[in-house]
């Protein structure tokens, strides 16, 4: 796992495997208010893409496409979507998270704009656990060095 | 609900679980609770509870198993005690 091996039948099949499952990932985020679904489901599903992509190659590869520093910016950029979402209802007079207020921004009925709202808050809890699953399996793979300790 | 489904699930559950406590090689005990992860998803799914199911099916057989395996990747297989 954490040295490179070379196996054309594992690199194949998660190179064919791992867009579909980021697709279905973003398809659960986007119907979490409708169906069975939501944010932390879609997030863990959209990590395990990830995680396959470590198994599959190595850390440097995947590193190499979501590095240590921008992953751990995803983890607060979803703090930041859910809480802002909050506050922007908070500071428009409402309730904290009580979307219904949003139709003040966005020109549309509140039952439209608590749908919107919902769907903001599932994106940003989906963004952050998806960046905290890699960041737990990259630290327990790696045994909790950092990149910059081993450089 | 099925109660013959129920009644099959429920043994497998339990099977699954007593199997993942008992057996001694620590890679073997990870896969077993992946295993009773997905008959737990089964049973929720089949008692009606969707998104539960869905939570299981991500979280306890996918990611879990993935966290066990990468933490028995450190340590070693076999259990001392």
């Amino acid at each position: 796992m954490i040295n490179r091996f070379e196996n054309i039948i594992i690199q194949t099949i998660s190179r064919l495997l791992i867009p579909p499952i980021q697709l279905y990932a973003l398809y659960v985020i986007a119907h979490g208010h409708y169906s069975p679904g939501g944010g932390f489901q879609g997030g863990c599903i959209l990590g395990a893409s990830f995680i396959l992509m470590v198994i599959a190659y190595d850390i440097k590869e995947t590193k190499r496409m979501i590095s240590e520093k921008i992953n751990t910016i995803f983890i607060s950029l979803g703090v930041i979507i859910y809480s802002g979402i909050g506050a922007v209802c908070l500071i428009l007079g409402a309730d904290y998270l009580d979307y219904g207020i949003l139709n003040k921004i966005f020109s549309v009925s509140p039952a439209k704009a608590r749908a919107l709202g919902t769907f903001g808050v599932e994106i940003g809890v989906g963004i952050t656990v998806m960046a905290v699953m890699v960041s737990i399996f990259l630290n327990l793979v790696s045994g909790g060095e950092h990149e910059e300790a081993q450089e | 609900m099925i109660w013959q489904l129920d009644i099959i699930l429920l043994i497998l559950v339990t099977a699954c679980a007593i199997a993942a406590i008992t057996v001694r090689d620590l890679l073997s005990s990870a896969i077993l609770l992946g295993a009773y992860s997905f008959m737990m998803c089964l049973l929720w799914a089949e008692m009606g509870a969707v998104d539960v199911a869905f939570t299981e099916a991500a979280v306890g057989a996918g990611i879990s198993t993935a966290f066990f395996i990468a933490a028995i990747h450190q340590t070693t297989r076999r259990t001392k005690d």
